[in-house]
């Protein structure tokens, strides 16, 4: 009889741990300590998982090398606006890489109009193009954050036409009229890691009219600092993000007994900062004037351009592709030639805080 | 050995007993006793009658309308969807005005719900304090119980009155719901450099632990001295027995000191009391007289210093640069 009860007891707490356990990883887990004993500067890494990851994560194959010689591609070909001064071979080149990159599946026709290279009218060419000037404006001025391993077009793209991770404002769920009006938070949200949290912060903060990042005051005492719980929240949603995008938590970058302390914190915090910053001004210099182009099937529910946020290119891994040195092998994505460039970007960034 | 057992042994069950005739106040007191096995082995067999009063009464039908209008609320803003009512529960909430409102009412869906739900919800909470001081009089006890309850009231108040209005703005209060106000919480601690360094909140910390850890070893020592009549606590307070004397031996040969019998009961009733009373104070500062406790705390030697992550520390990109 009493082992009777003493079974249904076992299978009945046995059940409760599986429904509360189901969401969690199993141990063991790996630990890497990154500060000073006993400060928690730790990164917590699944072994599991993170092969998962890598696989998940691998650079293609660079395509053969040929000789920088030759003639310009700008004179051999029409309407080359942003490439033409590479040389005819490498060009070619890189257009295949570009085609095995974003259109794998359509190919070349999936930009040019069948029959004609040179022809502008399918969209997607104008919104390649615009691009390509981002990734080399990346490359060349924004070192600061992606350093000398830079980025490709398969950065983002992963061989699909539109990379999967992008945003656009979010309108929020519908709600009956009469009572609390949007609230722009409060409903379950993956952006910002299923917290109650803003469920929009690329909005709030991705942007050329950016508001202020930093809420916590730099004095021990009151000396006016106007920022708001509700202000935090917003920041604390950004951070959820940047925490979802590169797979790792707030002691990445920061020692949470001192969140705003920037020597207590890592230097990945000031490569944090710089990609903040070029964030906002490849989506205001490069990603939102596509919108000239894009069909209305590519915009966001508001009418407005799908822009980039940090797992645009992290994919949920602290450097994207694991850190794979890709843009070595297309030298031509780094380099910028000045009048071009000047033609794409739209004024500096306004808040930068 | 039944003793021993850590579950409740004894049902406590009898004829039912509805109390004191209460003759004009009888309509106050309402529900039909019964007798439940199963409250029997946590408690008391008999359930029932409860005694409302006025001010219970009162207390119910302002609890409901705040509940009303914060479950409204919430249910409004999943469009009256049942489903999704039920399945974003935890995250729904009805958040507090925004801080451009300051401390006047706005329209009822930019915070006025807000405010009346936590009007409401305050009445209810006061009325039921009110009760619970009314009924320990009716019964001839001491009015322990309210002014403990009080102590909680005094934490609520600050969290979602004193404090907004010291601050100048009702949207510095806690909205009302499940995750939302955890994520206020976190939000809370983070723009004021890290509530840790509160010493209010450390202190707080410590009597919430510390009610833990005593109410543990008052339990455990009386259920252990209960086969000598330990169990009879009050009488043993002026007629010390030998179940007094083990347990105080006990104790004193474990770290020199013990409580006794009454004063044990005064170390819970302070330690709770004092939970929320010290909490209430932390928070009342945050803010108003100190913005950043960590930077509080580095300046009155509080907060131990570290070395830098890196060997060259990490500097604001903006330092020296035109903000």
């Amino acid at each position: 009889m009493n082992t009777g009860r003493y079974s249904v007891t076992g299978i009945s707490l046995a059940l409760i741990a599986v429904v509360f356990l189901a969401s969690c990883e199993r141990p063991p887990v790996d630990s890497v300590q990154r500060g000073y004993r006993g400060t928690g500067m730790e990164l917590v890494i699944n072994p599991r998982s993170l092969e998962e990851s890598i696989e998940a994560n691998m650079p293609p194959e660079p395509l053969p090398a040929v000789p920088a010689e030759g003639p310009r591609a700008g004179d051999i070909y029409q309407n080359v606006q942003v490439l033409g001064d590479m040389n005819v071979a490498e060009f070619t080149r890189l257009m295949v890489a570009i085609t095995a990159w974003v259109s794998p599946e359509q190919g070349c026709n999936y930009c040019h109009a069948d029959g004609n290279l040179a022809d502008d009218s399918v969209y997607t060419k104008n919104v390649a193009r615009a691009m390509i000037a981002m990734t080399q404006r990346i490359n060349e001025n924004w070192q600061s954050h992606v350093s000398t391993t830079g980025v490709t077009c398969f950065t983002c793209h992963r061989g699909k036409n539109v990379p999967e991770y992008i945003w656009s404002v979010d309108p929020g769920p519908e709600r009956a009229s009469g009572f609390v009006a949007q609230s722009e938070q409060n409903i379950a949200s993956q952006a910002v890691g299923y917290a109650s949290l803003p469920y929009d912060p690329f909005t709030v903060f991705l942007q050329q009219q950016a508001k202020d990042i930093r809420v916590i005051s730099d004095t021990a005492l009151p000396t006016g600092s106007t920022r708001t719980i509700m202000d935090t929240e917003k920041t604390y949603a950004l951070m959820m993000h940047f925490s979802n995008a590169l797979g790792v938590n707030c002691t990445f970058c920061h020692n949470s007994r001192n969140f705003q302390g920037w020597e207590s914190g890592g230097a990945t915090r000031v490569t944090s900062w710089h990609g903040i910053q070029m964030v906002r001004e490849v989506n205001h210099s490069f990603i939102e004037p596509t919108g000239e182009y894009l069909p209305e099937n590519r915009l966001g529910p508001l009418g407005d351009v799908p822009k980039v946020n940090c797992t645009t290119c992290h994919q949920g891994v602290y450097k994207p592709l694991y850190g794979a040195e890709m843009a070595q092998y297309y030298p031509w994505l780094s380099r910028v030639n000045e009048a071009v460039m000047s033609s794409y970007i739209k004024g500096e960034q306004v808040g930068k805080r | 050995m039944e003793y021993q057992n850590i579950f409740t042994r004894v049902q406590v069950d009898a004829p039912t007993y509805p109390g004191i005739p209460l003759g004009k106040d009888e309509i106050f007191r309402g529900g039909e006793p019964i007798h439940s096995y199963w409250a029997g082995k946590i408690g008391d067999a008999q359930i029932g009658p409860i005694y409302l009063g006025g001010a219970g009464v009162l207390s119910l039908l302002c609890g409901f309308i705040a509940i009303e209008i914060i479950g409204l609320n919430m249910w409004a803003s999943v469009n009256w969807d049942p489903i999704e009512f039920i399945r974003q529960l935890p995250w729904l909430a009805l958040e507090p005005p925004a801080p451009e409102y300051g401390l006047s009412f706005p329209p009822l869906q930019e915070g006025g719900w807000w405010l009346m739900a936590g009007f409401f919800l305050t009445a209810s909470i006061m009325l039921w304090w009110w009760r619970t001081f009314q009924l320990a009089n009716a019964m001839g006890m001491g009015n322990h119980l309210a002014w403990a309850f009080a102590a909680a009231i005094w934490l609520y108040l600050v969290l979602g009155f004193i404090r907004p209005i010291l601050m100048g703005s009702w949207s510095e209060a806690v909205p009302f719901g499940i995750f939302p106000h955890l994520d206020w919480t976190a939000a809370f601690s983070i723009r004021y450099g890290n509530l840790f360094y509160n010493p209010f909140h450390m202190l707080s910390i410590a009597f919430l632990y510390g009610s833990a850890l005593l109410f543990a070893m008052h339990a455990a020592t009386i259920l252990a001295v209960t086969r000598y009549g330990g169990d009879r606590e009050i009488d043993q307070i002026t007629d010390r027995g030998t179940a007094s004397e083990r347990a105080a031996l006990f104790w004193r040969w474990t770290m020199g000191f013990n409580a006794s019998m009454e004063s044990i009961h005064r170390w819970a009733w302070w330690f709770a009391v004092l939970t929320v009373i010290t909490g209430g104070i932390g928070i009342l500062l945050t803010g108003t007289v100190v913005d950043n406790w960590y930077l509080w705390a580095v300046k009155h030697g509080v907060a131990p210093a570290y070395p830098a992550l890196d060997a060259i520390p990490a500097q604001d990109p903006l330092l020296g640069a035109d903000q």
